[in-house]
């Protein structure tokens, strides 16, 4: 009794501080992208073997042709999607100090879009041969 | 109305220091550790797609990837990869209600262990082949 010091309860008092609505979708993506890093992340892989001990024309030659860089794309996409939300879970988890929890959040998105779009751009130029 | 009646005073729920340490619940913070690894080596991948297109920054690539350092970070992080895959894996299993017995769960986290361990030195002895030992 002697935590009530006021007469709001405290369910009244943590309403409006929680769910921001996306948790759901949240929840959803980070596993659409799971099942789609599966086979992404063992293609990636078999790529990286492929190109092992090789010279930088045949590894430029090798992940610019259309599959490889397809593929590419596709695997950068999803695993930076995931790692996004992913990494926003761990802050959430673990940061508590508010001002310092949405600046990581939005530093987490900063991060993974530009090192997504940054290795999106690698594969397309060699792809595209500029 | 009645008055509120405040909750007995029980101690939160116990954290990790309180429990035993299990398999399952060391698989759940290598999870973790492994995809919080796996973020930052994205900037490796970043790099190397990167290098790629000209001949000295591919030579600079491949020099880093080829010292000592460079390949314990790329070991670590083809651990990383296959035991948060298998990881994942097994979490979608329990995302469609199977898996979560007693003996199953066990039996997963062991699984997962041993697989990425097995993969990694799979994946590392075709590897080495292929580059052709040490440069």
């Amino acid at each position: 009794m002697s935590e009530l010091k006021h007469i709001r309860t405290p369910l009244a008092r943590v309403r409006g501080f929680g769910s921001a609505k996306s948790g759901t979708g949240a929840f959803w993506h980070q596993r659409v992208t799971a099942i789609a890093n599966i086979p992404l992340t063992i293609a990636a892989v078999f790529i990286v073997i492929s190109l092992l001990g090789r010279n930088q024309p045949a590894a430029a030659q090798t992940l610019g042709s259309p599959t490889v860089a397809i593929i590419m794309v596709l695997f950068i996409v999803s695993i930076t999607a995931h790692m996004r939300i992913g990494m926003q879970v761990i802050i959430e988890d673990y940061v508590h100090d508010e001002l310092a929890k949405l600046t990581l959040i939005v530093a987490n998105s900063f991060f993974a879009v530009a090192v997504g779009l940054i290795s999106v751009y690698g594969v397309l130029k060699l792809s595209f041969g500029l | 109305m009645a008055e509120t009646r405040a909750p007995a005073e029980r101690p939160l729920s116990p954290h990790l220091q309180i429990y035993r340490p299990l398999l399952t619940m060391m698989m759940s913070i290598v999870h973790r550790i492994t995809g919080f690894g796996l973020y930052f080596g994205t900037v490796l991948l970043a790099w190397w797609l990167n290098a790629a297109a000209n001949p000295n920054g591919y030579t600079r690539f491949q020099a880093f990837a080829g010292s000592w350092i460079g390949r314990l970070i790329l070991f670590g992080y083809t651990w990383a990869l296959i035991h948060h895959m298998l990881g994942g894996i097994r979490h979608l299993i329990w995302d469609s209600g199977h898996g979560l017995g007693p003996n199953e769960r066990e039996w997963l986290a062991a699984a997962n262990l041993i697989g990425s361990i097995t993969i990694t030195i799979i994946l590392w002895i075709v590897g080495l082949l292929a580059v052709g030992g040490p440069q």
